[in-house]
């Protein structure tokens, strides 16, 4: 039977997305046991013995200096930022977005701005953040903010004129104004496909989060492992790396599942 | 004048004449199918009847007054695809021309004017038999059914004129058989002007009481840019013609005739006094 014919059953799927997963973490015991064989005080490549007592210690035992769980309090210090950030970023991304893709005179206006605007390397204005706005949380928000939004606005735009001509000229014969056509034809039919390009910017904005953490903060995520890099601390970064990309990958499974939920009759669309 | 009045209508883009010297007079309650190789500008036509595109010269009519330059809900249009809102129910797809109606700011109704509007849409479903579908998304719809849809969506409004626009031409031959009947039914009970563009010259005779051909008069690849489609046959044409034009224009024999509408005055039948016998 020729390769392309042979489709795996739910059990096989599940097996085989495990393996890539397995080996990654068998890699890492060879070369961690393999490295402690050597030296037993090597840093870069800690034992999974070593790693546990690490997140004994930052998530579940109290720091003796702040009597916090440092892991815990990172987190929600992170996810504080980071979804403020996106939640400001999708609002202002859909109000322009729609008002660019719809009418061709905010096209006119706004299009080219944006088109330019957009390729500014928002970690580049993040020392101008950080001068006009303080250290903060306000400009660590900003350049999320700045790195999501400009991106979201073109997308939504365009997505808005990838809605069938049809569909707007027959709004209009059944008698509905511009701010009828965009709240009631428009907005719903944009609102999954920004779900769609928000699950697209949380690389994005947890990148940017991390850069404004590591380079002036007191909490968060990427302030702990900027913080503990000094002291070489594998131990604990590598828990901290797992723990970001776990909570981006719920953010991102949250984002599908909200769509599927909230917009039912998607699913048909897209497929039609 | 009542009717659609199409007043020596050009449609330029550019060097590229697309329909020339259009001269038409169409009555109300009449039915016209459109028909013509494909390019021949009877889409545009279309479009310009419906306000999305104006003439580049001469001036479209109805009832004596000049077109509006947009469309809008006098003129109801059923499209080939994406005629109806994928993200609203069917039944709120019906609703929704009421409720741009009725409520300016919101869009939305709400208690009593929300009922109403409610039964109205349960009345044109059921009308266009789609009873028991109105929870359903018009993606899970059958392709007949969704323009059996568009059809009640579009009659909600009340428009004095249906423009269809191969509303059909992606069925398959029974169910369009089905939907012919209905859309026949719907303009014998509603003072309705219907135009209709269409392939199929079959349905385009079933249907319309009136059909008019579009044809490009030349065909000297060279020129081709110059002509646009015009009105031809026994009109007589001033200039020879560049563009594409109306090359036949008559009455379907024998005629249909709109039964009257209650309580109004009885239908004038729709004729242009025009036969071309020869092709009956």
């Amino acid at each position: 039977m020729r390769a392309i014919n042979i489709k795996p059953n739910r059990g096989w799927h599940v097996l085989l997305a495990c393996i890539p997963f397995l080996l990654v973490l068998v890699a890492y015991a060879i070369g961690s046991s393999l490295r402690l064989a050597e030296n037993p005080n090597d840093k870069l490549l800690p034992g999974f013995g070593a790693i546990a007592e690490a997140v004994k210690q930052y998530a579940f035992t109290e720091d003796a200096r702040t009597g916090l769980y440092l892991m815990w309090s990172d987190t929600v210090a992170s996810l504080a930022r980071l979804l403020s950030a996106l939640a400001i970023s999708a609002v202002i991304a859909l109000f322009f977005g729609i008002f660019i893709g719809m009418l061709p005179l905010a096209r006119s206006t706004f299009g080219p701005f944006f088109a330019v605007a957009s390729m500014v390397p928002p970690l580049a204005l993040l020392p101008i953040l950080f001068i006009v706005m303080g250290l903060g949380e306000a400009s660590k928000i900003a350049l999320i903010v700045i790195g999501t939004a400009l991106k979201l606005i073109r997308d939504i735009a365009l997505r808005v004129q990838e809605i069938p001509r049809e569909q707007i000229i027959k709004a209009q014969t059944l008698g509905a104004s511009t701010w009828q056509i965009a709240t009631r034809v428009i907005t719903p039919q944009v609102l999954p496909r920004m779900l769609d390009a928000l699950r697209l910017e949380i690389g994005p904005a947890w990148l940017f989060l991390i850069a404004a953490e590591a380079i002036a903060a007191d909490s968060g995520l990427g302030y702990r492992i900027f913080l503990v890099r000094r002291y070489l601390s594998m131990d604990v970064i590598i828990p901290y790396v797992i723990w970001i990309t776990i909570l981006a990958f719920v953010m991102d499974m949250a984002l599908r599942w909200v769509q599927g939920r909230a917009f039912p009759w998607f699913a048909g669309a897209r497929a039609s | 004048m009542k009717g659609i009045v199409f007043d020596k209508v050009w449609k330029e883009y550019g060097d590229h004449v697309v329909l020339e010297q259009i001269n038409l007079e169409i009555a109300p309650r009449a039915f016209v199918a459109l028909v013509g190789p494909s390019g021949c500008g009877k889409t545009t036509f279309l479009r310009m009847l419906l306000g999305e595109d104006t003439p580049t010269r001469g001036a479209i009519l109805v009832d004596g007054r000049p077109l509006k330059p947009e469309p809008d809900s006098d003129r109801g249009v059923v499209f080939q695809r994406y005629s109806v809102f994928p993200h609203l129910t069917v039944v709120q797809n019906v609703m929704v021309g009421r409720e741009f109606e009725k409520s300016r700011l919101l869009g939305r109704l709400f208690g009593q004017s929300r009922k109403a509007a409610h039964d109205e849409a349960m009345q044109l479903l059921s009308a266009v038999g789609l009873e028991g579908h109105e929870n359903k998304y018009p993606a899970s719809l059958s392709g007949g059914m969704q323009q059996r849809l568009a059809l009640a969506q579009a009659l909600n409004r009340r428009p004095k004129i249906l423009l269809l626009d191969e509303p059909f031409g992606a069925l398959d031959p029974g169910i369009r058989s089905d939907i012919h009947v209905l859309i026949r039914r719907i303009w014998n009970e509603n003072d309705l002007t219907v135009v209709m563009v269409t392939h199929d010259l079959s349905e385009a005779f079933r249907l319309g009481t009136r059909v008019i051909a579009f044809e490009r008069q030349r065909n000297r690849p060279e020129e081709q840019e110059r002509y646009g489609a015009t009105l031809t046959g026994d009109l007589p044409t001033p200039a020879p013609p560049l563009g594409a034009t109306i090359t036949r224009d008559f009455d379907v024999w024998p005629p249909k005739i709109a039964s009257p509408l209650p309580n109004a005055e009885p239908a004038p039948q729709p004729t242009n006094g025009k036969n071309d016998s020869a092709l009956h």
